[in-house]
């Protein structure tokens, strides 16, 4: 799903706090039904971001338009966005099922309609035989999801998510992550996102933004950012990653050379162009590097980096297993999927000799700041 | 929750641990309790001791001043645990809405005044309610208003209005209309003395409050005031009670305060319960006093907790047929 028109737009956005500036001229826009995430560590911003579009903080520049409307300076109580916050905040002293009611009791809606459309968000759920009970009786993924459930019951512009799994132990937020979308799939609202955890982002949103001291790094989807970072930092924040710091020596066509202290010269694939004596980090994933005792068939062709590493720490995930390799100056990770038996090939252990190797293609340059 | 037995007394250890409080009630207020109520079947000699078993203090009880002020007594100090409430709870919001430091500040300033003795600040106030001074012209204004505001009305809705204590029964004469010696004295006085005992229960319940509830309010559509009342308001529902508490049954039993500033206008039983013991020298009718105060408290409380038992138990009757309803109509799978 494309941002398909401008539903939600963040123009120029500017927030300090003191002398912090929390967020630094933001300006995005997120498309209607989106899932939308705004990824980043904590204290980059995003929850202020967040916070301002619930009406919770003032930009002290720029505008927030959301349906062509300009809510910057209304009160949370006067626009439909509604969150989810972190821990929930569930009123502890009204019910479930009150709870749940409380925005459409405000917009004095009709009795009947009220007890339909929260019957009917429980049945979504499947909370429905705890309507009557008290916050404090439940589990945190039940808290969890009545507190979707409230937010979403008057059906908001856009449903904002703080961080909603975060208290969550892994086992329940890999659950969550699959209702959310679900939820997501069934009532087609607007969801903004906000997390720290690149997991939860990849795996639900439609578009991530990236963000870092106050700065959106990079705004794309789950796959592109990953393969293609624009900055070291997304590179580096969004999975694991190999960096090698360089100069760019020679330029082939679409390829280039780079070399720098403590490696031997790398061949990486220049789709920007870039002129020789540019500064460059050049991100390879540790799951595109191929860890290998004998040296790579020669089919692979000449133009792949092979070098001659020494195994240092390997850790066996079942899955996969990941070696720690000292290849020159240089300690690099690489993953080696077990696709087939693991135990009919010849094991690597420690100190073995290797080679590793990755196409040029596999590993992705951006300019050094 | 079946499991009284053993929740209420698990272990000896836990009975030694609570035996010295339970002997300290027993000895202190129990016995004497039982004492008290022992006096009023008793008659009273010319010299000030108990006489012999008898009906005769209980007879001696009708007397047609008495239920007037027991209802005053009720009346005021009601009005007293109102005012003290309305004025704790913002006062308790504001105090646990700011930062630490300036919280023990301002929480520190509220028992401050318990510094000095009790009677110096009543006689303070005395001073400050001088017929001179500004709090009787202030006097004089609210109850010029007050008179516009119920005057017009037909007369038995007046008294209705001054048996409430709304209206004042006479007309506004600046000369004898004074703040001092009179009602109004003793429920400023009242309020001013009890409600530090009000804001801190309130405080200690608003401290504990998860103040996020209110922004989860408002970002649902609540008003900011409707958020206080519906959200913050039940959520420190425990302070409350225990705040109304904590004045209501000091403010029955006060007598320093009407005794110094309210004159003849203000007499509660606390008053007739020193003038009965001390003045009198009658024991046993003071006992009955106290047995009729003690008594017209219980009763309250005692209906009001037994109604709260009844709409509880009503209330799960209630959640039990809407879950049963809900659980039949998921169950028909209409809801998608």
């Amino acid at each position: 799903m494309d941002s398909n028109g401008e539903f939600l737009v963040f123009d120029h956005v500017t927030k300090r706090f003191g002398a912090l500036t929390a967020v630094n001229d933001v300006s995005f826009s997120v498309g209607k039904g989106e899932f939308f995430s705004l990824l980043g560590p904590s204290g980059c911003g995003k929850t202020t971001l967040l916070r301002m579009l619930g009406g919770f903080e003032r930009p002290d520049s720029g505008r927030i338009y959301l349906e062509g409307k300009d809510i910057t300076d209304l009160a949370p109580n006067q626009r439909r966005v509604h969150t989810v916050f972190q821990n929930y905040a569930l009123f502890p002293t009204m019910t479930i099922w009150d709870n749940i009611a409380f925005s459409l009791r405000l917009a004095k809606k009709p009795k009947a309609e009220i007890e339909e459309r929260v019957d009917a968000m429980l049945a979504m759920i499947q909370m429905s035989e705890h309507a009557w009970k008290y916050p404090n009786q439940l589990s945190g993924g039940q808290k969890q999801r009545v507190a979707i459930a409230r937010a979403l019951v008057d059906r908001p512009q856009v449903l904002l998510l703080d961080e909603p799994l975060a208290a969550l132990d892994l086992k329940l937020r890999q659950h969550m992550l699959l209702e959310l979308d679900t939820i997501h799939d069934q009532v087609g609202i607007t969801f903004l996102y906000v997390t720290h955890d690149q997991g939860e982002a990849m795996s639900l949103s439609d578009r991530i933004a990236v963000i870092n001291k106050g700065k959106v790094e990079q705004l794309d989807g789950p796959a592109k950012i990953y393969e293609a970072p624009a900055t070291r930092f997304v590179a580096s924040f969004i999975g694991d990653t190999n960096f090698f710091s360089g100069e760019i020596v020679s330029t082939e066509g679409d390829y280039c050379t780079i070399e720098g202290e403590g490696f031997p010269a790398i061949r990486a694939y220049n789709d920007k162009q870039l002129k020789v004596g540019q500064k460059v980090d050049l991100s390879v994933r540790p799951e595109k590097i191929r860890v290998t005792l004998q040296p790579p068939p020669p089919e692979k062709g000449a133009s792949i980096n092979v070098y001659p590493s020494t195994v240092q720490d390997i850790v066996y995930q079942g899955v996969y297993t990941k070696y720690w390799i000292k290849s020159g100056d240089q300690r690099v990770a690489a993953l080696k999927p077990h696709s087939r038996f693991l135990l009919d090939q010849e094991p690597i252990t420690w100190n073995d000799e290797v080679f590793v190797w990755w196409h040029p293609d596999d590993g992705y340059m951006v300019e050094a700041q | 929750m079946n499991d009284n037995k053993r929740t209420r007394f698990p272990n000896r250890a836990e009975w030694l641990v609570t035996a010295p409080s339970f002997l300290w009630l027993a000895l202190f207020f129990a016995v004497p309790a039982v004492i008290v109520l022992a006096f009023t079947f008793h008659g009273h000699d010319a010299s000030g001791g108990v006489g012999e078993w008898s009906l005769s203090t209980w007879r001696e009880l009708v007397d047609p001043d008495y239920p007037a002020i027991v209802w005053n007594t009720l009346r005021i100090s009601f009005e007293v645990t109102l005012w003290s409430i309305v004025l704790a709870v913002p006062c308790a919001y504001a105090i646990a809405r700011m930062s630490p430091k300036w919280r023990s500040i301002v929480a520190g300033s509220i028992m401050l005044p318990f510094w000095t003795s009790f009677v110096v600040r009543v006689f303070a106030w005395k001073t400050m309610l001088h017929p001179d001074g500004w709090l009787q012209a202030c006097y004089l204004v609210f109850l010029r208003v007050r008179e516009w505001l119920f005057g017009w009305l037909p007369a038995f809705l007046q008294k209705a209005l001054v048996l409430l204590g709304v209206a004042s029964s006479g007309p506004v004469d600046p000369a004898t209309s004074t703040i001092l010696d009179s009602e109004a004295a003793v429920v400023l006085v009242s309020v001013y003395t009890f409600l530090p005992f009000a804001i801190m229960p309130i405080y200690t319940a608003a401290e504990k409050f998860d103040f996020s509830l209110l922004e989860a309010a408002r970002d649902l559509g609540a008003k900011n005031f409707y958020a206080f009342r519906k959200i913050f308001i039940p959520g420190i529902r425990q302070g409350l009670v225990s705040a109304v508490l904590m004045v209501f049954i000091p403010a029955i039993g006060s007598y320093v305060i009407p005794q110094m500033l309210g004159g003849t206008d203000c007499v509660l039983i606390g008053n007739k319960i020193f003038m009965r013991a001390i003045q009198n020298r009658n024991i046993p009718h003071a006992s009955a006093l106290a047995t009729l105060m003690a008594v017209s408290v219980l009763i309250p409380i005692g209906l009001s907790m037994w109604w709260k038992k009844r709409q509880d138990s009503r209330d799960r009757r209630r959640l039990e047929e809407q879950t049963a309803r809900l659980m039949t109509s998921s169950m028909e799978g209409g809801v998608q």
